[in-house]
């Protein structure tokens, strides 16, 4: 499939908003069209071919060659694929509603803010609040996959409602805080204050953080074979977890957060 | 029509519409998924007095199960949709929920849905924990052997009920023989159940009776020892009649299990005390499937 490539044509000076650069808009456009599309720059508006030199047609694959200051990519968007070739900034997938959007350098906080649905691979790392709700917001990500090949920061999760966060590297503080539902799988290390306030779903480490909060309680080690099939479910996807539904399957749950609902659980693999 | 010696007879086996679906128990092992299994589709023969038709359709593979343990395929039968939910509910609660080590899965997963674990799930008495995974939800309910995972829901589809076949023999064990042999063969064609014990049904009924609270009593026309009581259907040399009744997916389901099964019973043939094939049917009025052995064996 042809892509619709779009290049920085000099340094950026302010944070554009890139969000209406998404497939669902720019399919069937005609490039001139494209061009014409008005982006939020600073304190201004200027059109998509003031900053980018755009290549090929409308298509339902882009292409950005990344900076760490195009903020909002693919916002809301429902189908087709994004790539980006280096970093993005921040709100990376915001309300996602399907399609696919890799990332072959690191993002800024808020990737995947109130994602609803679809698939996000960031093989560098996230900023904070991956998964999360805007400020004030209390519904987080409510669907979809997010595969962070890297760390990401803290906050993430927070009051994650639906879907799964899958991250390969180490994670910050206050992973999975406010949970409502939902996965959270961590290879590396955990910060502290780890499930904060979690009401219900899962936080999955591949090993024992520094410590288990005291709200949480030791449920003993047991062997969940519902942990196969959510692993087996992310075959198809570029990540090591898929891989891991043959090796981790006995874990030792610690339910909590016990000052909240308590419905929530830590599983560590043993 | 003769095969092997045995005659098959220019009749035909009716059928009627029922709702299926199928289900998949996995356990730790497959005698475990057998146990669950074996209590889920037990008192399953006949929508009569059983409210339902399940039986056992194959083992399953690691390879083949959602969650990579051995498992059992079963498949169940009933005469509408909200009899067969109510059946696949209680059965699940009672039987599969309760046996160590099980999981239990949607086997079908096109067609109306139906509750599978959707309200079993408040046997977790709100410790229950939903989780949807590749599009599926699925529940955890704590039980005291770990956890029960179960799915969701499960699909029904529209499914053929009631195709059958007679064997006549010149003994009981000659008769059973033949059965063993088409029960054998059967059960290797994929979608289909023999839900009476063993596959094998020795008393074959016919619409009505003399007693006005029965709709059915024993089809006395194939009862040997009726056979100068009654207007039989047998000639002297007929000792034993047996049946095999199958329930299919399909129509062409049916088909292709009768035909193997016919095959396989006449392989011992007439030199084995094998004489007639024959067929149930109440003239055409009770289902719009028609399934005529001459054909299918042509």
């Amino acid at each position: 499939m042809t892509a619709l490539t779009f290049t920085l044509k000099a340094e950026l000076k302010q944070r554009v908003d890139v969000s209406p650069l998404i497939p669902d808009r720019l399919a069937d456009r005609a490039s001139d069209e494209i061009g014409a599309e008005l982006l939020q720059y600073g304190n201004r508006q200027v059109r998509a071919d003031e900053l980018f030199s755009i290549e090929g047609q409308g298509s339902d694959r882009l292409v950005f060659r990344g900076n760490g200051k195009l903020d909002y990519v693919g916002r809301g968007m429902s189908r087709g694929e994004i790539l980006i070739e280096g970093d993005a900034g921040s709100y990376l997938g915001m309300q996602l509603r399907g399609g696919r959007i890799e990332v072959s350098g690191s993002v800024d906080a808020y990737a995947a803010c109130e994602m609803k649905n679809g698939e996000i691979l960031i093989r560098g790392n996230a900023g904070d609040f991956v998964g999360a709700c805007l400020p004030g917001n209390k519904k987080g990500m409510a669907g979809g996959v997010v595969i962070i090949k890297g760390n990401a920061g803290d906050r993430v999760g927070d009051h994650l409602r639906r879907g799964a966060i899958l991250i390969e590297g180490d994670a910050g503080s206050y992973l999975g805080s406010r949970m409502t539902a939902g996965t959270i799988a961590v290879l590396g290390k955990v910060g502290d204050h780890l499930g904060y306030a979690m009401n219900r779903g899962t936080v999955l480490l591949a090993q024992m953080p520094g410590f288990v909060p005291s709200t949480f309680n030791d449920c003993g080690t047991h062997t969940l074979g519902f942990i196969p099939l959510l692993l087996k479910g992310f075959e198809g996807l570029d990540t090591r977890f898929s891989e891991m539904s043959d090796t981790l399957k006995r874990v030792r749950r610690y339910a909590g957060d016990m000052c909240g609902l308590g419905k929530g659980e830590i599983l560590v693999a043993v | 029509m003769n095969i092997n010696g045995v005659q098959i007879d220019a009749t035909f086996a009716e059928a009627f519409p029922m709702r299926a679906t199928r289900v998949i128990i996995t356990a730790q092992n497959l005698k475990w998924a057998y146990h669950a299994a074996q209590a889920m589709t037990g008192f399953a023969t006949s929508v009569i007095a059983c409210g339902c038709e399940a039986g056992i359709e194959r083992e399953l593979e690691p390879s083949e199960t959602p969650d990579g343990r051995p498992g059992i395929a079963a498949l169940i039968f009933a005469m509408g949709g909200k009899t067969l939910a109510k059946q696949v509910e209680t059965r699940a609660g009672q039987c599969v929920l309760t046996s160590p080590t099980s999981a239990l899965f949607a086997g079908i997963r096109e067609g109306d849905k139906i509750p599978l674990g959707k309200n079993l799930r408040f046997f977790g008495d709100g410790f229950q924990i939903a989780k949807r995974i590749g599009g599926k939800r699925y529940w955890r309910v704590p039980v005291m052997d770990g956890e029960f995972l179960c799915e969701d829901t499960t699909c029904t589809v529209k499914a053929v009920g009631g195709g059958n076949f007679l064997i006549l023999a010149e003994s009981q064990p000659q008769a059973l023989a033949a059965c063993e042999a088409a029960i054998d063969a059967m059960k290797k064609i994929p979608n289909v159940i023999m839900p009476f014990p063993g596959g094998v049904v020795r008393s074959g009924s016919k619409v009505g009776s003399k007693y006005k609270a029965l709709s059915a009593s024993t089809n006395d026309a194939f009862c040997p020892t009726l056979k100068g009581q009654t207007k039989t259907d047998l000639s002297p040399e007929i000792e034993s009649v047996m049946e095999i009744v199958i329930d299919g997916l399909t129509d062409e389901d049916i088909k292709k299990a009768m035909r193997v099964g016919i095959e396989a019973a006449c392989g011992l043939g007439a030199e084995n005390g094998i004489r007639r094939i024959s067929a149930g049917n109440y003239g055409g009025k009770l289902g719009p499937f028609l399934f005529h052995l001459q054909e299918i064996m042509a």
